[in-house]
């Protein structure tokens, strides 16, 4: 079974170029993908989540916006007490990097990562996590 | 000397192990150019700067009489931080203003609104009513400085409220100058600030459009932009024909009114981004300026040379600029700038350096800044026109991009024109496909970006960035709540109940009503909400 994952854009950015790299590089490497389109609220996104059923979760973030509507994500989330794991990418200033690592980010990926790096990360954090859930 | 020998003879010996290369854009590159590689008659391909089909310029003295425009994109915060950096700017010599809007006010949400809460003043300043356009320009003479607004969706409000502010300075409309953006078709493909539907999106730029026309003849109500196809991922082939594909449906939309072609066409524009292949930029700017004289003269009949004329700013940076050794990006957007000043430009924003992470701090908005003086004082670009005509390879890459970009305008009339494509996503998907293609050339090393493929090194030093100020939405938001507080409400619910009922009837300009509600210090959310109720909101096709 390939893994499920949803690329997802909140807040209010229209820039959607690596989002849809990303989703198609997930795609050539067998995970089946989903992408939320533009502008979707933290309560759609977590909700497409558990429709669609999926592994991940993955926020395209290029507004300067990213660490409020992630920590609004996290947030809706743990109340719903949903396990899915979340990863961010976009222009994210590297100071912010560990904050978000706080907020329970599993991965932070920055403009000019190469695709297959971002493919690698992404496997390993999702059996990571199929993993803990098995353990649970 | 016989030239296809000379050709030959090069061809056998030093050429024998040569290959062509490729532009950024995929335009196959000869080794060598001769003579006899570009053809057709001079008069009539080329000609004088200034005159039909204005291949070398729009204008016959160009930078001679007057260099560009240097218009930093800049704006953040309340209107009182954006005014203090427009100071700024122009005391260092800017010479006109471009205008960056914070994401609410590009999507037609009020700084109180729930969604609006985390973006208010971040990527732009933040804009509610009349109230804030009066801060930002104030001290700000705006019948000696002319002014770019990056606005689609809410453009018609805004172009109201600028509109008023000149007139509460005292200055005759006849004198107001400026540009807004305006541009919804590539909205609803790249960037994404739509709001309506396509039609009434149409209708509300076509109304601008003539509304301008009418009162604000110094004003360019629309800046036709390529830059957010490329920036999405299209090759520079790409943006021409999409963005003269675009250009095409507002002029018939305009038409279509009755107005005739010479009242209103003078003062369309267009907007691009200029990216590191210098012969293929400056190529794309002779090539769009022959193609767009023909198209106006040929297709529409236009008699006016004005009309003609292919006036376009550019922007340089965006995807060309790497995370990775930052300062390597000011030496890009320095080739960037003498690319576009090649090519003929009228006016040019040069991001800074760190804009890979952020909106600029003040030292590197200066530095980008610097830069173009560098280029228009120091490097003597601007001493002769268009440079580079009669080159060989440029007159011959100028005839390559024309076909190009004339084949790819076929191709998208072929499927249903631009209006149609934009609906079903298909130029978001060509789009896609592009963008996909080069960042897998720069992951195989093929596509050489330096300090990402190739010379890497580990990263130095740390950047001092802009920070985000934690105050900007409590003061905004006051001040939006003593607009709300102090204006007559019962005349703004007024000015909103018109507006509303002129928007059900398809055959009414709505631009009246529209200033007539900034007037009363009505919202860019209210006015937003009221004309939402009536026209819905764009359906995405959401495609990757």
């Amino acid at each position: 079974m390939p893994y499920r994952v949803l690329i997802a854009k909140p807040g209010l950015d229209g820039h959607d170029r690596g989002a849809k790299v990303i989703a198609r590089a997930l795609r050539d490497a067998g995970f089946e993908v989903v992408y939320t389109g533009l502008r979707r609220s933290v309560e759609s996104i977590v909700t497409a989540a558990i429709q669609e059923d999926v592994q991940l979760i993955g926020l395209s973030l290029l507004s300067g916006a990213h660490l409020p509507l992630t920590q609004k994500l996290m947030a809706k989330l743990n109340e719903g007490g949903v396990k899915i794991p979340v990863v961010v990418g976009g222009t994210i200033p590297e100071q912010d990097i560990p904050v978000l690592h706080q907020l329970g980010v599993r991965g932070v990926f920055l403009p000019n990562t190469p695709l297959k790096d971002v493919v690698q990360a992404v496997t390993a954090i999702v059996e990571k996590a199929q993993q803990e859930e098995a353990v649970r | 000397m016989n030239e296809t020998e000379d050709k030959r003879r090069w061809q056998e010996t030093s050429g024998a192990t040569l290959k062509p290369r490729k532009t950024l854009s995929g335009l196959s590159v000869e080794p060598l150019y001769l003579p006899e590689d570009h053809t057709g008659t001079y008069g009539e391909k080329v000609g004088l700067p200034g005159e039909y089909p204005f291949t070398r310029g729009v204008y016959s003295t160009m930078y001679l009489e007057r260099p560009w425009t240097m218009r930093q994109y800049s704006g953040f915060g309340t209107a009182e931080d954006t005014n203090a950096r427009y100071k700024r700017l122009l005391a260092e010599g800017q010479t006109g203003l471009s205008v960056a809007f914070d994401l609410p006010t590009q999507v037609g949400l009020d700084s109180d609104a729930e969604e609006a809460e985390v973006e208010v003043g971040r990527v732009g300043v933040a804009v509610d009513s009349l109230a804030d356009f009066e801060v930002l320009f104030d001290g700000i003479p705006l019948d000696a400085i002319s002014t770019s607004f990056t606005i689609n969706a809410t453009a018609p409000v805004i172009l109201a409220m600028y509109m008023l502010v000149a007139e509460k300075q005292g200055v005759p409309l006849r004198k107001v100058s400026g540009t807004t953006q305006n541009d919804i078709l590539k909205e609803f493909v790249a960037r994404g600030t739509w709001i309506f539907p396509v039609e009434p999106s149409l209708r509300l730029v076509t109304d601008s459009v003539t509304f301008s026309a009418e009162r604000l003849p110094r004003f360019n109500p629309i800046s036709i932009a390529g830059a957010h196809f490329r920036d999405a991922g299209a090759t520079a082939v790409q943006e021409a024909a999409f963005t003269l594909s675009d250009g095409i449906v507002y002029v018939e939309r305009a038409l279509q009114r009755g107005m005739p072609v010479d009242q209103f066409a003078p003062r369309l524009s267009f907007y691009f981004y200029t990216y590191t292949d210098i012969f293929e930029e400056v190529a794309k700017y002779r090539a769009m300026r022959r193609l767009w004289a023909r198209i106006m003269k040929e297709r529409f009949g236009a008699q006016d040379p004005r009309s003609m004329m292919f006036r376009f700013g550019v922007v340089c940076g965006g995807k060309t600029l790497t995370r990775q050794q930052p300062l390597n990006n000011v030496i890009r957007v320095a080739y960037e700038a003498l690319a576009a000043v090649l090519g003929g430009v009228q006016s040019m924003f040069t991001a800074a350096y760190d804009e890979a992470y952020a909106i600029p701090t003040e030292a590197s908005a200066i530095l980008a800044l610097r830069t173009q003086q560098i280029l228009a004082d120091e490097t003597g670009v601007a001493n002769t026109i268009d440079p580079l005509a009669g080159s060989y390879y440029v007159e011959a890459l100028t005839d390559k991009m024309e076909a190009a970009i004339v084949a790819t305008m076929a191709e998208v009339d072929r499927l249903g024109g631009m209006v149609r494509c934009v609906e079903s996503g298909t130029i978001q998907r060509m789009i896609a496909d592009e963008a996909y293609r080069s960042e897998r050339a720069i992951a195989s090393g093929e596509q050489v970006v330096v300090g990402v493929n190739r010379y890497q090194s580990r990263e130095a030093g740390e950047l001092h960035l802009h920070a985000y100020d934690p105050s900007i939405l409590q003061r905004q938001r006051e001040r939006l709540l003593s607009v709300r507080r102090h204006r007559d409400g019962g005349a703004v619910r007024q000015c909103l109940s018109d507006l509303r009922a002129a928007c059900r009837e398809p055959e009414k300009p709505l631009m009246p009503y529209i200033v007539e509600a900034v007037r009363a210090y009505a919202t860019v959310g209210e006015m937003t909400s009221t004309m939402q109720e009536v026209f819905g909101t764009f359906q995405e096709p959401v495609v990757i």
